[in-house]
């Protein structure tokens, strides 16, 4: 898809005026929106994304989730740029498979990030405009979330936020769930029930305010009984 | 290049599928799985593209300079203290990131710079370490190690990876220190510290270590002491102050402190 320079490289629309010949260049990348989240419990995690799939003024589509079932015990948010992402997440399968043949066994939650981690590095030089948030459950069975840059440097995370609105929705999870900037209050562990609600509350917010997130939101629960989907609709406008 | 010969290294090979390169179009047909190696002509395209493309992917990069990492030699051994905050331009990414990676049970690596370029390359280093105690039945020397890293990140200088690293250890020599980064420097020395706070951790340091003799329970004090002064004056540096400190037997993992736990303390202790 031919990005022109009416269009910012971060999706707002330039201010229209006459500056003179202006050199138009194709650009590689375009921004698509999204926001995702991923949150780690005791025994559970939740990957959320909602499906919004815009770009510039346009929404392309309004059922476009952005979580991808891994495996029985992992999914990956990606948000970004749609096409990369697409890709990204056919690589990982590919490479999910193989390793299956190879070892005869699933890869673990922790592998997966780590060997996502290589598959983004070897890009460094014309990188994967994605960000990726891997949710799952590790090897003793607590829940897991890694975060990712574009370029593959990655940390394990209790909760995390990415794509357009992660700047909104990340201070408040900093606080809920982090207990930060609060005095005195019990820190309690999460449990399943109010993590689900509390996802539900912070998409609702963030679509209020940011104009790339909303119409759905799709909330992926990995237990070990396995992965449950649930949807629920968002702000349409 | 190193870059490829660990990219390439699952069984099947598909390197050699394909090999025209003409231009962009036939360099998207080569995503190869994950597996294919940074190739020279995908380069001048790259640079070309982050050039005009200030906001894409480029700049939401998580870098690390703005940081403030520090390690010195004393009688006992050598101090790492790093602080844990990574900004994606103004945005703070994270308050925990790891910045001290551990290569091996008595080597040490700091990160500063680009996030994924240190962790992906001593990584990488760590991988080449063993390969060398395997093969030669001894465990290498931190000059050595320090020596590996800095070629390999040689090979890619002037292509925009970023990092300023230090590379600390304990080998039969005794403490070793040195500076690599990614412009080609390896330097040897008694005492560095990297990044946007380097300069106030620096003063506290350089004052502390006047007095000869420091007992460990100090120089941990001094380096604490250190990173909290440089996350307290560096808008980019903050979170946790990690503390680790390396001896004959390897490296002990000594103490992480909030920083604001630190200021309340300090406080205290001022009163």
């Amino acid at each position: 898809m031919f990005v022109t320079q009416v269009y910012g490289d971060n999706g707002k629309m330039k201010e229209y005026h006459y500056t003179g010949p202006v050199e138009h260049r194709f650009s590689p990348y375009s921004f698509n929106g999204g926001t995702v989240l991923a949150v780690a419990g005791e025994d559970f995690a939740i990957v959320a994304s909602d499906t919004r799939l815009s770009e510039g003024y346009s929404i392309h589509s309004r059922d476009s989730p952005k979580c991808y079932k891994l495996t029985d015990t992992t999914v990956i948010g990606c948000s970004g740029f749609h096409g990369d992402c697409l890709t990204l997440t056919k690589i990982i399968d590919a490479r999910l498979k193989m390793y299956k043949h190879s070892n005869n066994k699933c890869m673990t939650s922790g592998a997966i990030a780590a060997m996502l981690s290589t598959i983004l590095y070897g890009r460094r030089f014309f990188p994967y405009y994605v960000y990726n948030i891997i949710g799952g459950l590790d090897e003793e069975g607590k829940g897991a979330v890694y975060s990712f840059d574009p370029v593959g440097s990655y940390q394990r995370d209790t909760y995390k936020a990415g794509g357009s609105a992660s700047a909104m929705l990340q201070p408040l999870l900093d606080n809920q769930i982090g207990f930060k900037n609060m005095e005195g209050v019990q820190h309690l562990p999460l449990s399943q029930e109010k993590a689900v609600q509390l996802v539900k509350d912070v998409f609702i917010s963030a679509a209020e305010r940011d104009v790339y997130t909303g119409d759905a939101l799709r909330i992926c629960i990995v237990t070990k009984d396995g992965i449950k989907e649930e949807t629920v609709p968002l702000r349409k406008d | 290049m190193a870059l490829a010969s660990v990219l390439q290294s699952e069984s099947v090979d598909f390197s050699n599928y394909g090999r025209q390169r003409h231009g962009f179009a036939s360099g998207l047909y080569e995503a190869e799985l994950g597996l294919e190696s940074v190739g020279g002509d995908r380069l001048s395209f790259a640079l070309s593209t982050s050039c005009s493309n200030e906001d894409g992917p480029d700049r939401k990069i998580e870098f690390l300079h703005g940081t403030t990492t520090l390690a010195f030699k004393f009688q006992h051994g050598v101090i790492v203290a790093v602080d844990s905050r990574a900004t994606a331009g103004s945005y703070i990414a994270s308050q925990t990131v790891k910045k001290v990676i551990e290569i091996n049970p008595y080597l040490l690596g700091t990160m500063a710079g680009g996030a994924a370029d240190c962790s992906f390359w001593e990584r990488l280093l760590a991988r080449q370490c063993r390969v060398y105690e395997l093969r030669n039945k001894e465990r290498i020397s931190v000059a050595a190690a320090s020596k590996l890293l800095a070629n390999m990140v040689y090979q890619y200088k002037g292509m925009g990876l970023s990092m300023g690293t230090m590379v600390c250890g304990w080998d039969k020599t005794g403490p070793g220190l040195y500076y690599v980064d990614s412009e080609g420097n390896r330097v040897c020395g008694d005492l560095f510290a990297v990044g946007s706070g380097s300069m106030y951790a620096y003063g506290i340091v350089d004052s502390g270590l006047k007095q000869k003799d420091l007992t460990v329970e100090e120089a941990c004090d001094l380096g604490r002491r250190a990173i909290y002064q440089a996350t307290y004056r560096d808008a980019y540096s903050g979170g946790q102050v990690n503390l680790y400190h390396v001896h004959s037997e390897g490296w002990t993992r000594v103490s992480q402190s909030d920083v604001l736990m630190l200021h309340q303390q300090y406080q205290a202790e001022k009163a």
